[in-house]
C-alpha cells in the first residue's frame, strides 16, 4: 500500500470501491463495495466525494481498495503520515480490526510509539542494519538495558539513546 | 477489455463531475474554431461608399441600335462595397466629409447618353464622379481598387459592344447589305459587289479607260482584303490580353469548406490532446497509475483506454460542431461516413500524441499547459500556405507539421467534407503511422510511471 492514497479524489467513496472491485473482477462488485464500506465504517459517507474526506478517512479507503484484492498479507508504507491524532487513531482502529480478522499486516513507520502500540512484532532498521527483531515488550526491555540513563524518560527519547549506544 | 470499459466509465464520471472543466474543454476550442473559421471564410471588410445614381430610370445603353443587356449597375457596385444610397450630390459630399463614408460614387444623368454616343460619329466622353475621403490610407486604396475594377469592367463591356458594332460596319462596307439609320433603310453595295460590277463592265469599255478602271478594281480588292483583316483587330481591341488560367497543382475545396475543416480540426485537436494528456496525467497525480498497472490493467490497455476516451469525446464534439455548421454552410450529409472515418483516424493519432505528452509530465496542470503550447503553434504552422514564407522556411514548416497529426487530420477532414479537395487515403495512412509512432513513444514514456 503506497504512503499516499492511490484513489480518485473526484469520485465518491462508493464509486472508488466499485471501480476497483470491478477491475479486480469480483463477481458481485456491489457486495464487495458494501463489505468494504462496512469494514471502514464509512457506509454513511458512501456518496461523498473523496477529496472532501479527511486524510485518515482517505487512507482507510485506500487500504480498503487494497483489501479488495483479498491479499494474504497487507503491506502498509507509513500509513499514518500526515494524519492528526484523531485520524491516526481511527486508522489504527481499522487496521487492528483487519489483523483481528486474520489479515497479516506489515507496516513501516518512523514513529516508534506507534510501532510499539500497534505492532505485534517489531523489526528495527537503522541505516540498513537490523538492530532488533521481536515483540514490543522485548524492545522496551532492550532499550532499558542498553540505555539505562534514559530509562526514566519517555520511550521515544530512550529509544534514541538506545540507537546512539548502537552506533546510530 | 473489461478493465478498459470500467476505466472509461470512471473517466467520464470524473469529467461529468467537473462541469467547468468539461465546458471549458469543449467550449474553448469550439470558440477558437468558430473564430478562426469566420476569420478565414470572411473576405476583407467592405468599404462604405455613398452611391448616387442620377441616370433617369429606364435609360438603356444602346450601341449601334442594339441595347446592351441589363447591367444591374447598382447590384454590381453594392456587391463590392457597402452602399449608402444618397438622394443628391450635397448629401454625398457631406457623407464623405463627415467620414460616414470613405467615398461617394456619382453616376451623372447624362452618363448613358454619352455612352450611347460612343458608336456615333460624334462620340462624347462618359464620366463618373468619385468623391474620396483619404483619411484612412488602406481603406482609400481599397476604394480606389474596387471602383477602378468596376469601371474597367464597364469599359470592357462597352468596348466589346463598340468593337462588335465596328465589325458590323466593316462587314457592311466589304460585303454590302442593309443599313438602318434615321428611321430609314439604305442598301449598301459593298466593296466585293463593286469590284464584281467593275470587272464585268471593264471589257466593254474603250481600251483607254480599261487601265485606270482596272486600278480602281484592284484597289477595291485590296481594301476588301485589308478590311477583312481589320475586323479581328477591332475585336481584339476590346480585350487585348486574354487570361488563360491553368491549374497545374493543388486541388482545393471551396473556401468555406476549408474554413469549416480548419474549425473542426482545431476543435478535435484541442479536445482530444488536452483530454488524453490530462487524464493520463491525472492517473499519475492521483497515485493510481502504479496500483492500476500492478495487475489490474496493462500499460497498453490503459493507453488504449485514454485514446479511446479522447476519440469518443472528440467524435461527439466535432460531429456536433459540424452539424451546427450546417446552419451556416450546407455540408454534404451523404459523405458523413467519410467524416466519421476522418475524425476517427484523426482522433486516434491526436490521442496518441496526447498520450505521449501526458506521459512526459507529472501534473495535470503542467501537462495541460504543455499540450496547449504544442498544439496551438503546430495548428497555426499547419495553416501557413506556400509562398507566404521563404521556400527554406516553408520546407522546415512542412517537416515539422508532418510530425504532428494536425495537418494530416486537417487534410483528412477536408477530404471527408468535400470531394474537390485532395484524396483521403494519403492523410489516413499518415495519421495511422503517426498514431503508432506516438503510441510507441507514450508506451516508452510510461515506463517511468511504472518504475516509481
Amino acid at each position: 500500500m503506497p504512503q499516499q492514497a492511490a484513489l480518485y479524489r473526484r469520485l465518491t467513496v462508493e464509486e472508488n470501491l466499485l471501480l476497483f472491485a470491478r477491475l479486480e473482477g469480483h463477481e458481485d462488485p456491489r457486495r464487495s463495495a458494501e463489505e468494504m464500506l462496512e469494514l471502514t465504517g464509512l457506509g454513511e459517507r458512501r456518496g461523498e466525494i473523496v477529496a472532501r474526506l479527511s486524510g485518515g478517512n482517505q487512507q482507510r479507503i485506500n487500504i480498503a481498495i487494497g483489501l479488495l484484492s483479498r491479499p494474504a498479507v497487507l503491506l502498509l508504507d507509513e500509513p499514518s503520515v500526515g494524519l492528526d491524532p484523531r485520524q491516526r487513531s481511527r486508522l489504527w482502529e481499522f487496521v487492528s480490526a483487519l489483523a483481528d480478522r486474520g489479515t497479516t499486516v506489515i507496516f513501516s513507520t518512523h514513529d516508534i510509539q506507534e510501532a510499539e502500540r500497534y505492532g505485534g512484532r517489531l523489526l528495527v532498521l537503522a541505516d540498513g542494519e537490523a538492530l532488533f527483531d521481536g515483540p514490543p515488550a522485548e524492545l522496551r526491555e532492550a532499550v532499558r538495558r542498553e540505555a539505562p540513563e534514559a530509562a526514566d524518560r519517555d520511550f521515544e527519547t530512550a529509544f534514541v539513546a538506545y540507537l546512539h549506544h548502537r552506533g546510530h | 477489455m473489461r478493465g478498459i470499459r470500467w476505466l472509461l466509465l470512471k473517466d467520464l464520471q470524473i469529467l461529468r463531475r467537473s462541469p467547468l472543466q468539461a465546458v471549458l474543454l469543449v467550449a474553448y476550442p469550439i470558440l477558437i474554431a468558430v473564430l478562426v473559421g469566420f476569420a478565414i471564410s470572411r473576405g476583407p471588410e467592405k468599404p462604405r461608399v455613398a452611391f448616387l445614381n442620377e441616370v433617369p430610370a429606364g435609360t438603356r445603353i444602346t450601341v449601334g441600335g442594339a441595347e446592351l443587356p441589363q447591367a444591374n449597375v447598382k447590384g454590381r457596385i453594392c456587391s463590392r462595397v457597402e452602399c449608402l444610397f444618397v438622394s443628391d450630390r450635397e448629401e454625398a459630399e457631406a457623407k464623405v466629409k463627415s467620414g460616414d463614408v470613405l467615398a461617394a460614387l456619382i453616376l451623372p444623368a447624362n452618363l448613358v447618353n454619352k455612352i450611347n454616343s460612343l458608336s456615333t460619329l460624334t462620340p462624347g466622353v462618359p464620366e463618373v464622379e468619385v468623391l474620396v475621403n483619404e483619411e484612412n490610407a488602406v481603406k482609400a486604396e481599397l476604394v480606389d481598387d474596387r471602383i477602378t475594377t468596376l469601371l474597367a469592367q464597364a469599359n470592357l463591356a462597352v468596348a466589346r459592344r463598340i468593337g462588335s458594332e465596328g465589325g458590323r460596319y466593316l462587314d457592311l462596307i466589304v460585303n454590302g447589305g442593309e443599313f438602318k439609320a434615321l428611321g430609314g433603310s439604305f442598301h449598301i453595295l459593298g466593296l466585293r459587289a463593286s469590284a464584281k460590277i467593275l470587272e464585268a463592265v471593264t471589257p466593254a469599255l474603250p481600251p483607254g479607260l480599261q487601265a485606270p478602271l482596272k486600278e480602281v478594281t484592284a484597289f477595291a480588292a485590296q481594301a476588301r482584303d485589308n478590311l477583312d483583316v481589320a475586323k479581328p483587330l477591332i475585336a481584339r481591341l476590346a480585350q487585348p490580353i486574354k487570361v488563360d488560367k491553368v491549374v497545374v497543382g493543388g486541388q482545393s475545396p471551396p473556401l468555406e469548406i476549408f474554413a469549416i475543416a480548419v474549425a473542426a480540426t482545431l476543435t478535435l485537436a484541442f479536445v482530444v490532446v488536452l483530454l488524453v494528456a490530462g487524464s493520463l496525467a491525472l492517473e499519475r497525480e492521483e497515485n493510481a497509475f502504479p496500483r492500476l498497472t500492478r495487475g489490474l490493467i496493462s500499460t497498453n490497455g490503459l493507453l488504449g483506454e485514454k485514446v479511446l476516451l479522447g476519440v469518443a469525446v472528440g467524435l461527439v464534439v466535432t460531429l456536433l460542431m459540424l452539424l451546427g455548421m450546417q446552419f451556416f454552410v450546407p455540408l454534404e450529409l451523404g459523405r458523413i461516413g467519410l467524416w466519421l472515418v476522418a475524425i476517427l483516424f484523426s482522433g486516434a493519432a491526436l490521442g496518441a500524441a496526447g498520450a505521449a505528452l501526458g506521459a512526459a509530465a507529472r501534473e495535470v496542470r503542467a501537462v495541460s499547459l504543455l499540450a496547449f503550447m504544442v498544439t496551438l503553434p503546430i495548428a497555426f504552422l499547419s495553416l501557413v500556405p506556400s509562398g507566404a514564407v521563404s521556400p527554406a522556411v516553408f520546407d522546415a514548416i512542412r517537416y515539422v507539421t508532418a510530425l504532428f497529426p494536425f495537418k494530416p487530420a486537417l487534410q483528412a477532414i477536408t477530404a471527408g467534407l468535400d470531394e474537390t479537395g485532395p484524396g483521403i487515403g494519403g492523410p489516413l495512412l499518415h495519421l495511422a503511422v503517426l498514431a503508432f509512432a506516438y503510441a510507441a513513444i507514450a508506451r516508452l514514456a510510461l515506463r517511468r510511471f511504472t518504475a516509481v
